[in-house]
């Protein structure tokens, strides 16, 4: 207990060298604002580790070494600098399973909501907070990318020291879960669109193309509402404005009928 | 182009400051004739002045060092509004191309775009609405610059129409939309009924079956 109360006390954001808590000190590591700290019973609890053996070695060593538990004056600094390469990827790893357990998605949402992982870039999303992802559950296959609940789409990170972080430490769940987890963080998407217009005239394709998607979007609403969901300003519905153009009024129309079908039911 | 190399020309200048690189460089030619400025008169404040401060002319009329700020700064917003007129002329066009084929405006962030290259946009034609914004000729949709340094520049120093005539004249008009991304949990798909099902497919996707294709021919 005491340790443990020792390590609440104890923050470091600098990542020096002289950081007693090797999570600390790798939490605190410029590029690894994306990670959480997981709880020492997790990581220490071999059947959490289960399957790593394959992607990792001297997984025993590398918990000690994360735990500070390893006496590191018995080994020699060609060992120690392999332990230490394994310690990340072993951490990487387990983070992948940790922040889809209850206590893991506590702590991802945290950090969701300070916006660690950054604010969609697309404009009418309207700086929605992200969360990272994976494109695949193995290392190696492609670095982190970022999911914006509000678009449902994956974007590149801003910052190149992020861009480097490996996928598989996020892996492909996480968003799903998290969403699932937390029905209230599931935002309202908007329908608005960007057309470019020459002076002032939409061009025609384009136009056209966003129509089109329209009329995809009016048959998933009226699929949906075949079914007795309403998706007018509902988290995971969308957004419709009143004072907005004719496209919306249509929307309005189309919720109306949502209303008379459930009623129905 | 008449470069002088003796000094800087104010428009190389404040082309070349931080922050500034969207900007072309706007030919003196336009910028001298009157019918290109044509209703710019009535928005910017000391209109005549901060045209000669552009142009580097000496002031016709003594200056209070008071107004020069303010000057200096109508200077800086003619100068935007006069940048979104010759951005889309020929030469203005070649320009912004150069600094395009370069990847000068930043690559589009959404992963599937695979980095295709931006446009600078306005969504207003009239400054003071809103500052610039990144148009994707891939996925068609709007971005906001990656640095907070581009936050100062107002859309309409480039203007709605811009991108648009660009995406005609560089024949990018056909949006590229093969691979969308979908949400998986485990390896699964979520359902649409779902409450995290995915409601936004429609925005990245395209016509792709017959069935659809004949649709799309439908709409008008």
């Amino acid at each position: 207990m005491s340790k443990e109360e020792e390590e609440e006390e104890y923050t470091s954001d600098s990542g020096s060298e002289f950081s007693e808590y090797w999570v600390d000190w790798f939490l605190g590591t410029k590029g690894n604002e994306y990670f959480c700290e997981i709880d020492q019973e997790y990581i220490t609890d071999k059947f959490n580790l289960t399957g790593l053996s394959s992607e990792v070695e001297r997984i025993p060593q590398s918990v000690d070494l994360i735990t500070d538990n390893l006496k590191i004056e018995d080994i020699s600094n060609d060992l120690r600098d392999h332990l230490e390469y394994n310690a990340r990827i072993l951490y990487g790893l387990v983070h992948q399973r940790y922040i889809i357990t209850s206590r893991g998605l506590v702590k991802m949402q945290e950090k969701y909501k300070k916006a660690d992982f950054g604010y969609c870039s697309r404009v009418f999303c309207q700086l929605q907070h992200l969360l990272p992802i994976g494109l695949s559950d193995h290392l190696g296959v492609s670095s982190v990318k970022l999911y914006c609940p509000k678009c449902e789409d994956i974007y590149n990170p801003k910052s190149s020291r992020h861009s480097v972080i490996d996928g598989a430490y996020f892996g492909t769940s996480f968003p799903g879960i998290f969403l699932q987890s937390y029905p209230g963080s599931v935002p309202i998407h908007p329908t608005q669109r960007y057309i470019p217009k020459v002076f002032g005239f939409n061009l025609y394709e384009h136009g056209k193309i966003a129509r089109w998607q329209e009329l995809q979007r009016l048959k998933l609403v009226e699929r949906l509402a075949g079914r007795g969901i309403e998706l007018r300003n509902k988290p995971n519905g969308y957004i419709v404005n009143k004072r907005n153009n004719n496209e919306d009024d249509e929307d309005n129309e189309d919720d109306e009928n949502t209303d008379v079908q459930i009623k129905d039911v | 182009m008449s470069d002088t190399s003796e000094y800087e020309t104010w428009i190389s200048n404040f082309c070349s400051l931080y922050g500034h690189d969207y900007y072309v460089e706007v030919a003196p030619e336009f910028i001298e004739d009157e019918f290109n400025l044509t209703g710019l008169s009535s928005i910017v404040p000391f209109y005549r002045e901060a045209l000669d401060l552009i142009l580097d002319f000496e002031p016709e009329a003594n200056v209070k060092i008071s107004d020069l700020p303010l000057i200096q700064h109508s200077a800086e917003l003619l100068y935007g509004l006069i940048h979104s007129r010759y951005i889309i002329t020929k030469q203005g066009l070649n320009a912004m191309s150069e600094k395009y084929q370069k990847g000068q405006f930043g690559q589009c962030p959404r992963y599937y775009c695979n980095g295709c290259k931006l446009l600078p946009t306005g969504r207003y034609d009239s400054p003071g609405m809103e500052t610039v914004r990144l148009f994707c000729p891939n996925c068609f949709d709007l971005y906001l610059p990656n640095s907070s340094r581009y936050l100062n520049i107002d859309g309409a120093f480039f203007g709605t129409t811009f991108s648009g005539f660009f995406l005609k004249m560089f024949d990018l008009d056909k949006p590229n939309l093969k691979k969308q991304f979908e949400l998986k949990i485990f390896g699964f798909k979520v359902n649409e009924v779902s409450n995290v099902g995915q409601r936004m497919k429609w925005l990245r996707s395209l016509p792709k079956t017959e069935e659809e294709f004949k649709e799309y021919e439908q709409i008008d």
